[in-house]
């Protein structure tokens, strides 16, 4: 194999002296510094960004956490109030793990929201957006498993009512169950065992958020009109256009970060965490974190036989489609459109979509009872509804706006242009032509 | 190209330094700071807990120790030796001239009584715990302790007599609360 002589474009003797062996410096150089990316992002487009951030703080949280928390039932819970109380600086390392946990999943459903009303997952974004699915499944993994760790009453019943599901599969649910829990019922072994996989997947969700960047790095972004930079004028070097943005959206986000971690910590928790797990009480109402809220609304909708399958099992199906249906989303959606911007119909259903989602995380929260049932069952066909069947018709008959001709005539007509692009030198301090 | 402006009203500028370089500099320094901050809590919570520092006193009677007899009890996860002393070892350790001693201390200085001896029993060298406490263990040649691991030994009021260890057994803070009890830390 030749030599890679890509001449180092560095000055520093140092610098080139690892390029010519590893290009880490070429790399990051063309990935984040060069990078031709879309001048017309919104702030919508830093949660990205944002979510890795989290990622890497949750990841150094917890590792400082496990250097004093024990996995056993009889020393857990007793392991997380001590470092509450007795390990310098413990507190706060528990609460922006518990905090940093929710603001993690703040940051990756409004980037979810951003791609959906954006069409960030069509053609050729189609595998961009699978693994961002996958992401999520991880993630949600891992924050269930967390959640159990310090063994407090809804710790465990929570466990235990997820876990429970697995018996609703047909035939193999108990044997399922019983190899998940290693026991009959949740206890020390399950500890044990949530406590190597929750340190485990964080790890794994960093590779394939890995794979995520460098998919799109293949495609290049999307940008708010859903149309394809043409050339240099729609594009801007992601240094220092976007370091710089992405700093202060950072910036603005840490501060509310900030904001419930020092002054509001417990807000999004439960209290009944706080009283050690009991298996002999069941607390009066089961509620997992806030960002579970809408698949647990949609997991209790189905309270209803339906031919051979029970109602457990039912909820169960439900739940998984309601995100495995994301895979399929690319083909689901039938618009030549990308950006909901140019889809003066669809708009209105996205924005259903986005209430509809708040109703199931409301109703998630609440007691499976009278009207709660039929508004949760509403809000779930809603769901599929808009995603099995909306999204395949309505591109077929809806008619979009006419799209503008490149991302720089849509930039400059909003800001009263009419200027041609290509003039625009000052724009452009770095352009390499 | 970068603009090299020269703003004489604030005056920050190196020889031939730009507005621009001021500016990376300054940020760089709050942002390093910045990082110290956030680094902190995290290094600091490597260090010992609340509870792994909370002086943890433990009381102890010394009535049933007998003349020439040793015991050795668990302080802050490391052993204390308490040793009544005979009037010949007492009288050993008071006739010593100070000048001789690597790490010169009356024994006057190292005990309340001075027939009860209490000393932490964690060799000042390596880490090693010396014998003598015990009556068929050697006390090495100035009849105090003498640590197997590197060869070093003590005289009767735990001083480093020969050997690598650098320093006299440390005497732990104690004090008597009756005639006979004494508590540690």
């Amino acid at each position: 194999m030749a030599h890679s002589s890509q001449p180092s474009s560095f000055r520093n003797p140092a610098v080139r002296w690892i390029d010519r062996r590893l290009p880490l410096f070429t790399m990051m150089n063309k990935e984040y510094g060069e990078f031709p990316t879309p001048r017309n992002f919104n702030y919508l487009w830093s949660f990205g960004g944002i979510a890795m951030l989290m990622l890497v703080l949750m990841i150094l949280t917890g590792v400082f956490l496990a250097m004093n928390y024990t996995a056993h039932t009889e020393h857990a819970f007793g392991s997380v109030e001590r470092i509450m109380r007795d390990v310098n600086g413990g507190w706060l390392l528990r609460y922006l793990h518990m905090n940093g946990a929710s603001f993690f999943f703040i940051a990756v459903y409004i980037h979810m929201f951003r791609g959906l009303y954006y069409g960030s997952y069509k053609a050729p974004r189609e595998l961009l957006w699978q693994l961002g699915v996958v992401i999520f499944l991880l993630m949600m993994a891992t924050a269930f498993m967390g959640y159990v760790l310090p063994w407090g009453q809804m710790s465990y019943w929570g466990a235990q009512v997820i876990t429970g599901l697995f018996s609703a599969i047909p035939w193999i649910g108990d044997s399922i169950q019983t190899w998940l829990l290693g026991g009959p019922t949740v206890d020390n072994p399950t500890l044990n065992r949530f406590y190597a996989l929750h340190f485990l997947l964080p790890f794994v969700i960093f590779g394939v958020v890995i794979l995520h960047v460098a998919a799109l790095h293949i495609t290049g972004s999307n940008n708010p009109t859903g149309i394809e930079p043409k050339g240099p004028e729609d594009t801007v070097p992601f240094h220092p256009y976007y370091t710089t943005k992405d700093f202060f959206a950072v910036v603005v986000f840490m501060l509310f970060f900030a904001l419930f971690v020092f002054f509001a910590p417990n807000f999004m928790g439960h209290p009944d965490n706080y009283i050690p797990a009991n298996p002999l009480q069941t607390p009066a109402h089961i509620v997992p974190e806030w960002y579970f809220l809408p698949f647990y609304a949609m997991l209790r909708a189905i309270d209803f036989d339906f031919l051979f399958i029970t109602a457990k099992f039912g909820g169960f199906i439900v739940m998984f489609a309601s995100i495995i249906l994301l895979f399929f989303l690319p083909w689901l959606d039938t618009s030549k459109v990308r950006s909901t911007r140019y889809r003066p119909v669809y708009r209105w259903f996205f924005l259903l979509l986005l209430a509809d989602v708040i109703v199931l995380g409301y109703m998630g929260s609440q007691p499976a009872e009278g009207i709660n049932v039929v508004i949760a069952q509403l809000a779930t066909a809603y769901y599929f509804f808009h995603f099995l069947i909306l999204l395949p018709l309505l591109g077929k008959f809806e008619r979009p706006l006419p799209l503008p001709r490149s991302i720089a005539e849509s930039v400059l007509a909003r800001n009263g242009g009419g200027r041609a692009p290509s003039a625009e030198a000052a724009a452009k301090p770095e352009s390499k032509a | 190209m970068a603009d090299t402006t020269h703003n004489g009203s604030d005056g920050h500028d190196a020889e031939g330094g730009t507005r621009r370089d001021f500016l990376y500099l300054a940020a760089g320094a709050v942002g390093a700071v910045g990082l110290g901050f956030v680094a902190w809590p995290f290094i600091d919570s490597m260090n010992p807990a609340a509870d792994t520092l909370a002086l943890s006193s433990i009381d102890v009677d010394t009535g049933p120790i007998e003349e020439g007899q040793g015991i050795t009890v668990m302080w802050q996860g490391k052993p204390v030796f308490l040793r009544r002393r005979t009037a010949m070892e007492i009288e050993e350790a008071r006739s010593v001239d100070l000048d001789e001693l690597r790490d010169p201390q009356p024994d006057e200085a190292r005990v309340i009584e001075d027939d009860m001896l209490v000393v932490v029993g964690v060799c000042t060298h390596l880490g090693c715990i010396p014998l003598g406490q015990r009556q068929t263990e050697p006390r090495g040649d100035y009849g105090g302790y003498f640590c197997p691991c590197h060869g070093s030994h003590y005289d009767t009021s735990g001083r480093i007599r020969r050997g690598p260890a650098p320093t006299n057994l440390p005497v732990p803070p104690y004090e008597y609360t009756d005639e006979t009890r004494i508590r540690i830390g």
